[in-house]
């Protein structure tokens, strides 16, 4: 379905599970039943899967990135996929579920709006299971499919279904993942023969829910971050400074994405962290002039007074109370192979703002298949820990839970540059 | 209830954010600007981004020498028109400065543009190259990151990409390291296509149904050009073709299409079989690992 309709939305899922709960074979069974896949990348599958002695085609292989993964063959890094139906666009982040990659499940659900968790039907909940829950909990995805797959292999076994549904939803009430604003939805399948992904199939008649992709269609993803407070960061000025048009000559606008909220035309809105207050005189798309900015959107801001505002402030309303902040504790998993060093400072990037942070303590550190809470002194790769942070600058921040953009944070090496942390605020000292 | 942004708007926003990143972060950025659908759209997002201001980076052009004039007109009628600095890096310049030699004279350049292009990030000093590529046109640029990290000899390290999270992107460089950013990743050649009818993109005359002379060579249609003449026994035919990819003209294939307008080449996208790489990009065929080699080696 290479669809042509101009008006679709976005859903961004992820899926989570290893290379044996059939996952690649699922997103390839996504793929292959939506027609996305096309007759040279078939053609080059089908050659594959003879080389390795396969007599079916195997889909897995679509997913199947890079020539160092297929030497070794297991993925390890997230691939980004997409397809399309008459009325959305899907955006796939393939994380690689094997406990070393902890990671790299942050890095997709960082994004995704909705998670799938693959589980195997004849094994049922694994540790990794929990571990996949777990860590959509912590990065706060608000959609849970739970595709318990290889039905097939359990004889399409309705009891089996319902032993794994009643044991997924008592193990998500105790680590408080069921709660009000969170969706799980369970679906039997088999990827393998594509059974209640894309079509019915004809041998899961019990199930009387919908497929897979009948779940993803209508799922409401309106986000609450549309409803909130207005969060606007400023990512960069423009000032033209053209001297030949009398109009552009004191032209200053500023450009950025909304975060959350929305933000009309004569808005009144207080500049952080200034304080300084103004109302919104003109907002824009390039040349085109539009009344009002809503959430995801990039546009260009001018204000009816000259203040003086800079790269990495914020615009919200005026009547809202939020305090530029210079210590917090935050959930961070570490993705260095370098271990986190106490003693060290590190950059921390925080929507269009930088600012050079401390470690006042490692407060506790979970166990991430136990899901215990353990002491920690340092952090290692996957590394998941409730750290108190101390700034230089201060940060314009919310709680993680209250908003998505303006609660998380990356963690820079001030040496080599490369990002070695993910933060999420809990809480505002 | 509040209205959801269509597709295209998110998109086009999510681009005009990473746009802006760059001009935020990086000190002497660059735009690449070959010409072609997705650069072209590059430049309307970059309108979007940074008008009624100029653009904060000079376009740059990799010229292989082996170009549809065509394109090479619109190029600089488009440069003309938005007012912005191009820069022309040429591969002939590096041919004379001996840093690329050919194997033979007819050889493909497409393999040498690396070199150019790092030639031209060094002399300028460019911390950071906006590209066009899109993470559905080749399984190697599905793990691609949108600020993707190159050390200082313009390798591509896949295992030592910096994770990215949200939309929080870490364009931090060394002097000569370089960053390659990508605000389109996330589009398919649908969406491309779609957003060029929906903003009325012009584009390069090639791309659309025309009659050229070309011969069939191994299931492709070669265009028959100075620097692709027929083989003696090769039988030229006049075909009506269109390109879906533009590139250097020897390993940019056209295809057999009526399509003579945006909106028909959007039926036909819709209902191909083929994906743009694998029918028209005569160098991706080599092996199934090719564009992942030529990306470790420095190539966008």
């Amino acid at each position: 379905m290479n669809d042509t309709n101009k008006n679709n939305t976005v859903l961004r899922f992820m899926t989570c599970g290893s290379v044996d709960d059939g996952k690649s074979t699922l997103i390839g069974r996504l793929l292959f039943d939506t027609k996305t896949i096309l007759t040279d990348t078939l053609s080059q599958i089908e050659k594959t899967s003879k080389k390795r002695g396969m007599s079916a085609l195997d889909l897995s292989l679509i997913t199947d990135g890079l020539q160092a993964e297929r030497e070794q063959g297991i993925t390890i890094d997230v691939a980004y996929r997409y397809f399309s139906t008459g009325s959305r666009k899907y955006i796939i982040a393939d994380a690689p579920g094997h406990e070393q990659y902890t990671r790299n499940m942050v890095t997709a659900a960082s994004t995704a709006q909705l998670a799938i968790i693959l589980v195997d039907a004849r094994k049922g909940m694994l540790t990794q299971t929990r571990r996949h829950s777990y860590l959509t909990k912590l990065v706060g995805i608000k959609h849970i499919i739970v595709a318990i797959n290889k039905m097939d292999l359990v004889k399409y076994s309705e009891s089996k279904y319902k032993a794994i549904c009643e044991e997924y939803n008592s193990f998500a009430s105790a680590i408080k993942l069921s709660q009000p604003g969170v969706n799980i939805d369970f679906v039997p399948m088999s990827a393998l023969n594509g059974d209640m992904i894309v079509d019915r199939g004809n041998s899961i008649n019990w199930y009387k829910g919908p497929t897979l992709l009948e779940i993803l269609e209508n799922i409401d993803t309106t986000e609450k971050s549309n409803k909130s407070k207005l969060r606007f960061p400023v990512q960069y000025v423009c000032r033209p400074r053209d001297s030949a048009n009398e109009k552009l000559h004191d032209f200053r606008a500023f450009m950025g994405r909304i975060e959350s909220g929305l933000l009309k035309v004569n808005d009144k809105i207080k500049v952080l962290p200034s304080n300084h207050q103004s109302s919104v005189k003109e907002i824009r798309i390039g040349e085109k002039i539009i009344s009002e900015a809503t959430f995801e959107q990039s546009v260009t801001v001018s204000l009816h007074d000259e203040i003086d505002i800079s790269r990495g402030d914020m615009l919200i309303h005026t009547e809202d109370i939020l305090e530029a902040s210079k210590s917090f504790t935050a959930n961070v998993c570490w993705l260095s192979e370098i271990a986190l060093t106490p003693n060290r400072t590190y950059l921390i990037m925080h929507t269009t703002r930088t600012s050079k942070a401390k470690i006042s303590s490692i407060n506790n550190k979970i166990n991430i298949n136990s899901l215990e809470i353990e002491q920690a002194s340092e952090l290692k790769t996957n590394d998941i820990a409730n750290i108190s942070f101390k700034l230089a600058q201060p940060l314009i921040i919310d709680k993680y839970a209250q908003n998505r953009s303006t609660g998380a944070f990356i963690i820079v090496d001030e040496s080599t540059f490369h990002t070695v942390g993910a933060g999420m605020i809990e809480a505002i000292d | 209830m509040m209205k959801k942004l269509s597709h295209l708007d998110w998109l086009e926003s999510e681009a005009i954010h990473i746009m802006r990143e760059v001009a935020g972060q990086c000190a002497n950025p660059v735009l690449l600007f070959s010409g072609g659908k997705d650069s072209l759209c590059l430049l309307r997002i970059a309108e979007k981004a940074f008008r009624p201001g100029r653009f904060p980076f000079p376009l740059m052009h990799i010229d292989t020498g082996h170009n549809y004039p065509e394109v090479i007109k619109f190029r600089d009628k488009k440069t003309k028109e938005l007012g912005e600095r191009l820069i022309v890096a040429s591969l002939e310049e590096s041919m004379e400065k001996g840093t690329i030699v050919l194997k033979a004279p007819d050889e493909p350049r497409n393999k040498y543009q690396s070199i150019t292009l790092l030639e031209a990030i060094e002399e300028n000093e460019f911390d950071c190259c906006i590209g066009g590529a899109r993470r559905d046109e080749e399984k190697a640029r599905a793990k691609e990151r949108i600020m993707s990290f190159r050390d200082e000899f313009g390798q591509w390290d896949p295992k030592n990409q910096r994770p990215e999270l949200w939309n929080l992107y870490n364009a931090k460089v060394h002097k000569g390291e370089n960053i390659r950013a990508f605000p389109i990743s996330n589009w398919t050649e649908m969406d491309v296509w779609q957003y060029i009818e929906r903003e009325n993109l012009e584009l390069p005359s090639i791309y659309f149904a025309h009659q050229r002379d070309v011969v069939k060579r191994n299931g492709a249609i070669v265009p028959i050009t100075d620097v692709t003449p027929p083989s003696p026994d090769e039988k030229i035919e006049n075909m009506i073709v269109r390109f879906r990819t533009v590139g250097d003209i020897t390993c940019t294939a056209p295809v057999a299409s009526n399509a003579d307008s945006v909106e028909k080449i959007i039926m036909e996208t819709a209902s191909t079989v083929i994906t743009e790489r694998g029918e028209t990009r005569l160098d991706d065929q080599v092996s199934e690992a090719s564009m992942e080699q030529r990306k470790k080696e420095g190539y966008f």
